[in-house]
């Protein structure tokens, strides 16, 4: 028995473990048991990996010891105070960044293994090795800079409008052509030298296409960007697995790369869009000025105050809150569990209607209700909620347009046409807490802030809320 | 713009148009009101509280040469008279039934703008005096019908004996029939309703009430969201559900007016075979109403104890909640009218709503108005089966390529996959394998993730892919120290991930719980 073969079944151990922490978020009262088998393969892992780097460092091994407890104090003190100190609502911008962290530290180990092992023709020529390194590199890069944008837009940093470069398709096609290229060159490079200068502009392009993936992509369409990045991280991490022979690199990337695969499917499906349509980007600058003319129906809305809502949801027997990225944006999911719980204490049944892409990352609303105590079994996904709406007295619509709006079934003319959306109109009295009257992210209008039974709440959905709950 | 509110006059003078409330809201939106004493009284509203508002009190003649008077009841010789040459009247016209006072109005130079004749619209609803009055007339006539019954309207079963549900039936599911089902229903009654538009079933039923269903009376989608006139045999159909729903009612509100006029429902012969003590209501009194037996304005036994209440003022009998109805709808068509909010009315006849309100105009009658077409109804299904069997059959084609192409592209795939394991060296050959079905098991396990779940679980494989640490740290020990320096900071930003992401992972769990017991 070695250390190496230690090792290897500490690792076996820690992937069964990671597979095992993930099935137990299948639901909520496993979940924190499944956080904590995680962290155990994490910390197994952890020390394995040690023993292993110490067994085969290749200079004293007090200084490489000395080197990763450096390593793990940064890690833990930079790590824990980010998580301690974020808020929920910024959640979108500490995944983003993180997951550019994910691929920053793909992209140098993949140069690390390649200038340990430069696998050039003298040491054998390793094909495999370099096409290895080099996707990782590739993967890697990409979401480093995806992520960089994705984070940059979701904080507020850059302008979260899609970039439309023209032929901006061509462009990323001839990053992934001049890529293969480059591969070509790269596997044939004899030794160290010359075969660092192809992997090096490769990164270059990879950074620059990453740069541009995300760029292209708006705003609302964040959540399904999120987890493709999510999906692209645990593919560096599985590629990186492959440079250094590492099964646990690769159980573990593929894992993760699955997990976001399935998140993007999931966010698409819940906004009828076919995948690549959001990948490739560019969506809500084209569609905002043609193709909204089905839905041009301008009408008078009705007004509103918080004293005669109040009135309305004193009379009501039930309620359904329908929560969108605004509450996010307000911070207004506090007192909206306030407003709940005063309601709920006075025999009003009240529940929450979360939409799939509601916020700008999956399950985004969750976490903000969560946040502020709402406890989770009265808030229900679109499909349970929609059959409960018809015979609902009030819906306040917080924050939410287009996952609300009925011109995704009653106009075949509408860019969401087809998209599934919490029926909202069907309750007998519908609220809207909005800024103003401006276009959702589709860039459609909303029909239903001119139905009969609704009425506009306008300002800002926290201060609102307040003055609500006061009213109670 | 000076705006005066006369003491109403008329069928109801209980009835007021501008109320103190809304007297303020002229007074913001730049205007002067003036109001005769007295404005108020038929709905209680003191002299004093319109003072408050802003209003000014002057006498008649000035009230009615203001700029714009608004008032209910259309002005009678004596009134027209007093009306200024160029000013706005805002008023109840029945521009359909009064066509000379139509005439004398363009004689005149009045534009007149007739409270009844809002096209029926989505945008126009706040505009919309009859369907504010109807609304509180739907909900009298059952309080009035409560009254006449003898008998609860809800189901009892007591020591003392059980008593049925009232069984009531309501023709016509317009703003009154429908305010007519739901104040039934939530009386306890056994509501039937039946209306000769298809879209009215959906309405009718979400209110709690049963849909009468007669196929043949049901008529062509309306354009304009009001009935139309029926045919012969739609009308046959119509009356043969009437008398086999009548037959069975303790309470008939019957509110069938096709464009004003009253089309009968409850014939003679109907109301014989009522059982004696049940009570029709006829909310179309006013158009002449919809029973034979109707006398409009009075109350009516037959010779069979059937009681027939033909009121025309059910709206004006709830005078405090009417009149504040009214007030907003002429703040609200004032507010159309005023869209500067600076005091200044402007007629803006290329809006659909105010050409439509607009019966005379620059000496001219201007009614009636184009036609608007807008009716909540879906379009009539597509006539003709054939084509869409043919999309169908296109649809099924398209699949069957889309699924043929699937495999050939899978085949492919799997083959080029083949061949380049089969060119790796023996040993990655295991990582393959690996790395194939741990992406299987990834898929499988991610599937059962709870969507509330969703953000955590990003949260948690963000921190499980910090694993790429494990890899940089075996570099540490390397012996280069550009190797090195890689490795240590790829390691330092991938144990922020695992250490952040775990804990940010556990706090967010932690705030998921449930209900407490």
């Amino acid at each position: 028995m070695t250390v190496t073969s230690l090792a290897q079944a500490a690792y076996v151990i820690a992937g069964l473990l990671f597979v095992l922490s993930l099935a137990g978020l299948s639901a909520q009262e496993s979940a924190r048991r499944g956080t904590v088998l995680g962290m155990l393969g994490m910390g197994l892992a952890i020390v394995a990996t040690v023993a292993l780097a110490l067994d085969r460092s290749q200079r004293p091994w007090p200084v490489t010891a000395g080197l990763i407890l450096l390593v793990l104090v940064v890690g833990a003190a930079v790590g824990s105070w980010r998580a301690r100190r974020v808020e929920m609502t910024q959640m979108p911008e500490l995944i983003a960044l993180l997951h550019s962290f994910v691929g920053l530290s793909a992209v140098l180990v993949g140069y690390g293994s390649f200038l340990a092992a430069p696998g050039g023709a003298a040491d054998g020529g390793d094909t495999v090795h370099r096409v290895e390194v080099f996707l990782g590199v590739l993967i890697g890069a990409v979401t480093f800079t995806g992520s960089v944008v994705a984070f940059g837009k979701l904080s507020g940093r850059l302008p979260s409008a899609p970039l439309t470069l023209p032929g901006r398709h061509t462009l990323n096609l001839l990053a992934l052509v001049a890529s293969a290229g480059l591969l070509a060159w790269f596997v044939a490079a004899d030794d160290v030298g010359t075969a660092i200068l192809p992997l090096l502009l490769m990164t270059l392009g990879a950074l620059a296409l990453g740069w541009h993936l995300v760029a292209a992509i708006g705003g609302g369409d964040m959540p399904v960007v999120v987890s493709m990045l999510n999906s692209y991280s645990g593919w560096a991490a599985a590629a990186a697995g492959f440079t250094l022979g590492n099964d646990l690199l690769i159980i573990t990337g593929a894992l993760v790369g699955a997990s976001g695969a399935i998140l993007s499917y999931l966010m698409c499906k819940a906004m009828n869009r076919s995948f690549w349509s959001v990948v490739l980007g560019g969506f809500g600058a084209g569609t905002t000025g043609g193709s909204g003319g089905g839905t041009q129906e301008a009408g008078e809305v009705r007004e509103t105050s918080p004293d005669e809502v109040a009135a309305l949801l004193t009379a009501a027997r039930s309620v359904v809150v329908v929560p969108g990225y605004g509450m996010a944006v307000a911070k207004a999911q506090h007192p909206v569990a306030d407003l709940a719980e005063r309601l709920r204490a006075r025999g009003v049944t009240v529940r929450f209607g979360v939409h799939p892409v509601a916020g700008r990352l999956p399950g985004h609303m969750n976490v903000l209700l969560a946040e502020a105590r709402v406890p989770y079994d009265v808030v229900l996904e679109m499909d349970e909620v929609n059959p409960d709406l018809p015979g609902t007295d009030v819906v306040l619509v917080i924050g939410a347009n287009d996952t609300v709006n009925p011109a995704a079934q009653d106009d075949p003319s509408s860019p969401i046409a087809g998209m599934p959306v919490i029926e909202a109109w069907k309750a007998r009295d519908v609220v809207v807490f909005k800024r103003s009257l401006a276009t959702g992210y589709a860039g459609v209008q909303n029909p239903l802030f001119f139905r009969e039974n609704t009425r506009m709440l306008f300002g800002d959905a926290k201060e609102q809320v307040d003055k609500i709950v006061q009213a109670l | 713009m000076r705006i005066g509110a006369p003491r109403p006059a008329g069928a109801d003078p209980r009835l007021v148009a501008v109320t103190p409330d809304a007297a303020r809201r002229l007074v913001a939106l730049g205007h002067d009101v003036v109001v005769e004493p007295g404005v108020g009284d038929g709905a209680r509203l003191p002299a004093h509280d319109y003072v408050a508002a802003g209003a000014r009190v002057a006498d008649r003649v000035d009230v009615w040469a203001a700029d714009v008077v608004v008032a209910l009841h259309p002005p009678g010789p004596a009134e027209l008279d007093l009306l200024r040459p160029g000013a706005t009247l805002v008023a109840q016209l029945a521009p359909a039934a009064s066509p000379d006072l139509l005439d004398a109005l363009a004689a005149r130079g009045v534009t007149a703008l007739a409270l009844d004749a809002v096209p029926r619209i989505s945008r126009a609803q706040a505009l919309d005096v009859l369907s504010a009055l109807s609304n509180v007339a739907g909900y009298r006539a059952v309080v009035e019908a409560a009254e006449e019954f003898g008998g609860m309207f809800t189901g009892q079963v007591t020591a003392a004996g059980s008593t049925p549900p009232a069984r009531v039936f309501v023709i016509g599911a317009g703003v009154a029939g429908l305010a007519a089902i739901g104040t039934a229903v939530s009386l306890g009654a056994e509501v039937h309703a039946f209306d000769v538009r298809p879209e009215a079933a959906e309405q009718i039923e979400s209110l709690g009430a049963r849909v009468v269903r007669a196929d043949d009376a049901v008529q062509q989608v309306s354009a304009d969201g009001y009935a139309s006139a029926q045919s012969a045999d739609q009308e046959a159909a119509a009356l043969r559900a009437y008398a086999e729903q009548s037959a069975q009612a303790d309470v008939v509100v019957t509110t069938a007016l096709v464009r004003g006029t009253a089309p009968t429902t409850i014939t003679g012969a109907m109301l014989d075979v009522m059982r004696p003590g049940s009570v029709v209501v006829d909310l179309a009194a006013p158009g002449g109403g919809n029973c034979e037996a109707t006398v409009p304005g009075e109350r009516v036994v037959t010779d069979r104890g059937v009681v027939v209440l033909g009121y025309t003022d059910l709206a004006a009998r709830l005078p405090q909640h009417s009149s504040r109805l009214l007030g907003t709808v002429v703040v609200n068509v004032l507010t159309l009218l005023t869209p500067a909010k600076d005091g200044r009315v402007v007629l803006d006849l290329d809006d659909p709503v105010v050409r439509g309100m607009t019966v005379t105009h620059e000496g001219a009658v201007t009614w009636p108005p184009p036609p608007v077409a807008v009716s909540a109804a879906p379009p009539p299904p597509a006539p003709e089966p054939a084509p869409a069997a043919a999309t169908a059959a296109d649809a099924e084609a398209g699949r069957r390529r889309r699924a043929t192409r699937r495999t050939v592209l899978g085949a492919l795939g799997a083959v080029v996959a083949g061949l380049l394991i089969a060119a790796s060296p023996p040993d990655a050959v295991g990582h393959y394998t690996v790395f194939a079905l741990a992406v299987v098991v990834g898929f499988y396990v991610i599937s059962n993730v709870t969507h509330a779940l969703h953000t955590p679980l990003m949260a948690q494989t963000n921190a499980i892919s910090g694993i790429i640490m494990v890899g940089a740290l075996l570099q540490i020990g390397d012996s280069s120290p550009l190797v090195t320096t890689l490795a240590v900071v790829a390691a330092a930003l991938a144990s922020v991930n695992v250490f952040g992401g775990f804990l940010v992972t556990r706090r967010m769990l932690g705030m998921f719980r449930r209900e407490a017991p």
